[in-house]
């Protein structure tokens, strides 16, 4: 299998002092949709600003498609397409010619610019506001820009740093299905959020960075199997005077019709009710207390809220 | 990249840049062809009139090349420094940056944008003239070329500004306390022979004095200047600017972290 990216012991401390990469090494495989997280700072930006040759590294190797940044420097910007966090479009220019202009940087003819253009805008649901000043576009739209933007010369990888962030759900999921459909043709994608549930939903690998250190990476099926104990929230029909007292699972009042019960992976849901409706409570509905990626997330990156849940 | 490929990378950004300042032209071409008109007739009609002959020429007629000349630099510079400084202020930049496109190109390209402006605003300027000046070209080819290289060199000096700007009042500096002093100074108005000895020295180290005198050759056939080291100097600017913004293209000067 073809290695998309790879990363060797890269370093980046800034003319400031501050590093915020103390030597990453990472394999993203080709055709991948891989979840590169981490706290605010973690340095995910900065790697992903090194890859796309818009930060310089102090140290190490990088290679996309086998192309290395320091000798192929062409080839390998010729493979990515760069969804940034930030709005980096002439907001004074038209939706079109921002696409088409982007094309041209790779080389590409106009009149096909102009194709690939009407393609992508159609897809992402901008075809009528092409005419239409960047600057006038909402949130979700100036989103979906970026993603046209990124993929107008058909990149082989694809970095979407944060591509939904301030993007109603709507729109959101509606991005997710293009992002799967992408993936499903061939686009191996690296995507960055701060919406667990979404790497979750996408992403087959993961990797965690935090202080400028790889500290997970491995599959996201892999990784959610750490999980030991879910926490669901179950409205009750009628109230109750006290919270029921069953061993094994460790049940909480939070008022008189909500319990939310603590279930280990070795504890049935099942065998709850048994109990529960033997005591004459009835359970209307229930639900996850927290995304369980999460819960993971916080445990790794701060070690605090949710530690009594995981074995790492 | 392919050499096609570059070619249309290049064309892209000169697309871009004529895009954009046409596209603001009430801000971009008009206003240089308003104050040229204002400098026609003041300067050379109403105070003209009494000033007489000038190395031959009419007072109106002599002024008519410095006058394109200078609508053609500072517009060359304006173009690049604010385009440069803009796409740096809005990152998008970054669209070139993340691209395959060489720096060279991106230089060129700018550059070109630049040129294009200074063009456009100098035949306007051009145009304008012609409703006060009957004007007779004296060598198309010197005048072509000298006007062509003066506006490559200040696109490039407008571009290095915009690399090393921080603000908005960074772009407007050079121009205001540095370019427009350099170009009044430069033989618009008058000719070096009518200053003292030591100022005529003084003068020769300005090098528009060089352009806009090559200039005036290729229009009217008169300078104060040797034409040759007139374009010893251009490309001699031409090529070492060139070089410094391909040195902080390279170095990604305020532009990659």
């Amino acid at each position: 299998m073809t290695t998309a990216l790879s990363l060797r012991n890269l370093r980046k401390t800034y003319a400031n002092g501050f590093t915020a990469l103390k030597g990453i090494d990472l394999d993203v495989q080709e055709g991948d949709f891989f979840a590169l997280l981490g706290p605010n700072g973690a340095g995910k930006s900065t790697a992903i600003g090194i890859v796309a040759s818009l930060v310089n590294k102090s140290g190490g190797n990088v290679e996309v498609f086998g192309h290395d940044l320091d000798t192929e420097l062409t080839e390998a910007k010729s493979c990515l397409g760069l969804v940034p966090q930030e709005f980096n479009f002439n907001v004074f220019e038209p939706v079109e010619e921002i696409i088409v202009n982007q094309a041209g940087f790779y080389g590409i003819p106009r009149h096909e610019a102009f194709k690939r253009a009407e393609l992508y805008l159609r897809q992402l649901g901008l075809w009528e506001k092409r005419r239409s000043m960047a600057r006038n576009l909402s949130g979700g739209m100036k989103r979906r820009l970026m993603i046209a933007r990124a993929l107008v010369h058909r990149p082989r990888l694809l970095i979407l740093d944060e591509p939904t962030a301030g993007v109603d759900i709507e729109i959101r999921r509606s991005m997710w299905e293009f992002m799967r459909r992408i993936n499903a043709e061939g686009t191996t994608i690296i995507l960055t959020t701060h919406y667990l549930e979404e790497a979750e939903s996408l992403c087959r690998n993961i990797a965690i960075i935090d202080q400028g250190e790889l500290i997970e990476n491995t599959s996201m099926k892999r990784l959610l199997n750490k999980l030991h104990m879910e926490t669901f929230v179950l409205d009750l029909k009628q109230p109750l005077a006290r919270c029921p007292n069953i061993p094994d699972y460790r049940l909480k009042l939070l008022d008189e019709t909500t319990l939310e019960a603590d279930i280990s992976k070795e504890c049935s849901i099942n065998q709850l009710f048994d109990v529960l409706t033997r005591q004459g409570i009835e359970v209307l509905s229930m639900r996850n207390k927290t995304n369980r990626l999460e819960q993971l997330f916080l445990h790794m990156v701060d070690g605090t809220e949710g530690s009594d849940r995981v074995s790492a | 990249m392919t050499l096609n490929e570059k070619f249309v990378a290049f064309k892209t950004i000169l697309i871009r840049e004529i895009l954009r300042f046409a596209r603001i032209w009430i801000q971009t071409v008009l206003p240089p062809v308003i104050t040229t008109a204002l400098y026609f007739v003041i300067f050379g009609n109403l105070i003209g009139s009494q000033i007489g002959d000038m190395n031959g020429f009419r007072y109106m007629d002599y002024i008519v090349p410095g006058l394109i000349m200078m609508a053609v630099i500072t517009n060359s510079y304006a173009n690049v420094v604010s385009s440069f400084y803009g796409s740096k202020f809005q990152h998008n930049i970054e669209e070139m940056l993340v691209s395959p496109i060489p720096n060279y190109l991106i230089v060129s390209g700018f550059v070109a944008g630049g040129v294009a402006r200074g063009m456009t605003v100098g035949l306007a300027v051009t145009l304008t003239s012609l409703f006060f000046s009957d004007l007779q070209i004296h060598q198309l080819g010197i005048a072509i070329s000298i006007v062509i290289l003066t506006s490559i060199l200040f696109a490039l000096a407008g571009l290095i500004n915009g690399v090393f700007a921080k603000s908005f009042d960074d772009i407007s500096i050079i121009p205001t306390f540095v370019l427009t002093p350099l170009t009044y100074l430069g033989g618009i108005f008058y000719s070096i022979s009518m200053l003292p000895e030591f100022w005529q020295k003084v003068s020769l180290i300005n090098p528009i004095l060089y352009m806009v005198n090559a200039f005036r050759y290729g229009i009217l056939g008169v300078s104060d200047i040797s034409l040759w080291s007139s374009y010893l100097i251009v490309v001699g600017f031409i090529a070492a600017l060139f070089t410094f913004s391909l040195y902080l293209l390279n170095k990604g000067h305020d532009i990659r972290t």
